[in-house]
């Protein structure tokens, strides 16, 4: 932008000596003002932290223990104490860190991807294909999230692609139906209808006008999908649909197998319990702070 | 303006003709049989043409149709019935390419500066993008061009960068007009350019259109509600009422002759900026609402409404023979059985504002008493 031939008596004025700002770096401007985003930002970062240096910050490895030291309570030695196996407890709240990073993000992807793609279909052509996918669509919402991933991974099997499969499907009719909505409210907003006047393809409105203005809901609910799907994955952990081999560390899974021992050892309820809270709770903020700094009507 | 301002029908092929147009929304029932249970009639029939470099002011009441026949023009919707000959090419009958060559040479400016600019590009896109679109030049060649424009339409090309939040009302829909200009349209249809605006700006927008009309020999059709904006800027100007043009004249005419009873009650409410005639006139207010244009009233579509028709003692023919459009004096033409009647009428003198004849003799010899509640201010000098 660096423009010479302005003459100095005008680049003076701080308006033209501001430099542009886009869309983007104006929102994220924004975010940073917002404090609860921040502190989901800062919740996000420990979780993406763990999971990556797990190896290195865990004190024990997650999958060894012995007996002898079983459902101990919290000491100097075992932060979180230890589970029925004599366990660490610290360590596989660490490494389940892992496993829900990477189902939350995968399967989030996966759900965008999909749901983006029906959603485009349905409202850039419309007509006789948006009714056919956006019924498709109602029964896939008429089911009960958790129940529809039981019924995926008990049909496909045990095993974490399937859990992140699953969850996705979980996820895709919202998305669909996001994308498909600031599409049609789209299709008739004037800067479309300008540039359909001017001659623009049904491609070309689609690319690039209608889908950049229609990102930002979809970024808002991934980040908030975020939360649900890690919640889902330790929910069908929970209900025994987790990770084929049962010693993984997986924060659901982990706390299934602390429920005989509730009485005798509740701290093994409780850490993998907050962790999920915690990370939850993150991308909450942080979805919301998205939401406001991104979306213009929010603007304060 | 390079149109003469007495009406008169162009001599000169018309740059746009438009014959007898329908535009009929359907109106559909049913969830998965769709039944055709009616239509909204928003342009039932109208017929009209425009010259090079004239300007065909537009106005009515909303939803009366007009932005519906700006659109149906370019060819944003399709017309049920009717054509629309531009440069003596039938656009109704062009094929996809044939469409897009024709939308070469006729642009769109919009009404809501905020909603016309996406919000994702910057200025320099904007004005580029029918540039891109219809591959006019080279790369290199376009950024010149668009930091021409948008110098022409008076922004600092340094701006190419910056986005649409980062400007002020006028100043997009100065983006808007130089995206309008990029592809040097012979035709702009200007769909209410102004009314979104602060009243401050708006001369700046009418001031910058008649200035490039100067230079760039266009031809406006300038759509708006507000007559008073309307006819500073028109050569010629045609009023429309549920999808009808009810009176087409030339600016000046419609504005001191008004034949049909709609355009005088439309005049009679644009105030005048004169406190003696303010105080002596009387705004013909329209009983009830527009009727819905998917159900219009027979035979006049006014006459529900017409203050005349109460005046003459409700003649059966309003409402039993429709008024088509009659050419009462050159380039002057008016669709009402009774148009004779208006003319010279307490109420068109009243709504042109004409002052009171020679002397101004403080008792007026109006026909209807006066308001009672101004008190009469004596007239200094």
């Amino acid at each position: 932008m660096a423009a010479p031939a302005i003459p100095a008596g005008r680049s003076a004025r701080p308006a033209e000596a501001r430099a542009s700002r886009g869309l983007w770096s104006d929102a994220f401007r924004r975010l940073l003002r917002n404090g609860p985003a921040l502190v989901g930002l800062f919740l996000i970062a420990l979780f993406v932290l763990t999971a990556a240096l797990a190896p290195v910050i865990a004190p024990y490895p997650p999958l060894a223990g012995s007996l002898a030291d079983r459902l101990q309570p919290p000491t100097a030695e075992h932060w979180m104490g230890t589970d029925m196996q004599g366990r660490d407890e610290f360590s596989r709240v660490i490494f389940g860190a892992q496993v829900s990073l990477v189902a939350g993000v995968v399967s989030v992807v996966m759900g965008v991807t999909i749901g983006g793609l029906i959603g485009a279909l349905a409202g850039g052509i419309g007509g006789k294909v948006d009714a056919v996918l956006m019924r498709v669509v109602d029964v896939m919402l008429s089911i009960p999230g958790i129940l529809l991933a039981i019924g995926i991974v008990a049909w496909l099997d045990r095993g974490l692609p399937q859990i992140m499969f699953a969850v996705a499907m979980v996820n895709v009719p919202i998305f669909a139906r996001i994308l498909r909505g600031s599409l049609l409210s789209l299709r008739e907003a004037d800067y479309v209808t300008a540039s359909r006047s001017v001659g623009a393809s049904r491609g070309r409105l689609l690319a690039r006008h209608m889908l950049p203005n229609s990102l930002t809901p979809l970024i808002v609910a991934a980040t908030l999908a975020l939360a649900t799907a890690i919640i889902d994955v330790a929910g069908l952990g929970f209900l025994g649909l987790g990770p084929p081999d049962p010693r993984t560390p997986e924060w659901g899974t982990m706390l299934t197998d602390s429920t005989k021992f509730l009485r005798q050892a509740p701290w093994l309820i409780i850490f993998p319990g907050v962790a999920i809270v915690i990370t939850a709770i993150g991308f909450n903020l942080l979805g919301d702070g998205l939401r406001e700094s991104l979306d213009p009507r929010m603007k304060r | 303006m390079t149109a003469s301002d007495s009406g008169a029908a162009p001599v000169v092929p018309a740059l746009l003709e438009v014959r007898d147009l329908k535009v009929h929304f359907p109106i559909r029932e049913g969830l998965i049989f769709e039944r055709h249970v009616g239509d909204i009639r928003a342009v039932d029939g109208i017929s009209f043409s425009m010259a090079r470099g004239e300007t065909l002011g537009l106005v009515g009441e909303s939803g009366c149709g007009k932005s519906t026949t700006g659109r149906a023009i370019i060819r944003l919707y399709d017309p049920t019935a009717g054509n629309v000959v531009f440069d003596g090419v039938d656009t109704t009958s062009l094929d996809r390419s044939g469409l897009k060559a024709m939308r070469r040479r006729m642009q769109m400016i919009f009404q809501d500066p905020y909603a016309s600019l996406d919000p994702r590009m910057t200025a320099g896109g904007i004005v580029a993008e029918p540039l891109d679109i219809h591959g006019v030049g080279a790369k290199r060649d376009r950024q010149d061009r668009v930091r021409e424009l948008l110098a022409t339409v008076g922004l600092n090309p340094d701006y190419a960068e910056r986005y649409p939040h980062e400007f002020s009302g006028g100043q997009r829909q100065r983006i808007g007009v130089a995206r309008a200009l990029a592809l040097e349209p012979d035709l702009i249809i200007a769909d209410e350019p102004i009314s979104a605006l602060d009243v401050s700006i708006q001369a700046q927008i009418i001031n910058l259109l008649e200035r490039l009309q100067g230079r760039l020999g266009l031809a406006y059709l300038f759509i708006a509600h507000d007559l008073s904006v309307v006819r500073h800027i028109s050569d010629r100007i045609a009023v429309m009422y549920l999808g009808r043009i009810v009176e087409v004249a030339g600016s000046k005419e419609l504005n001191t002759a008004p034949l049909h009873p709609y355009t005088v009650a439309l005049l009679s409410a644009i105030p005048i900026p004169d406190p003696v005639v303010e105080s002596r006139r009387r705004r013909i207010i329209l009983k009830g609402d527009v009727p819905s244009p998917a159900n219009p009233p027979t035979g006049c579509r006014f006459h529900t409404r017409c203050w005349l028709r109460e005046r003459l003692g409700d003649p059966e023919v309003c409402s039993a023979e429709d008024p088509g459009l009659r050419e009462l004096s050159p380039g002057h033409t008016v669709a009402c059985h009774f148009a004779e009647q208006v003319d010279g009428s307490a109420e068109q003198v009243q709504a042109v504002g004409a002052r009171p004849a020679a002397g101004a003799a403080p008792a007026a010899p109006a026909s209807r008493p006066e308001p009672p509640t101004h008190p009469q201010v004596p007239a200094s000098a």
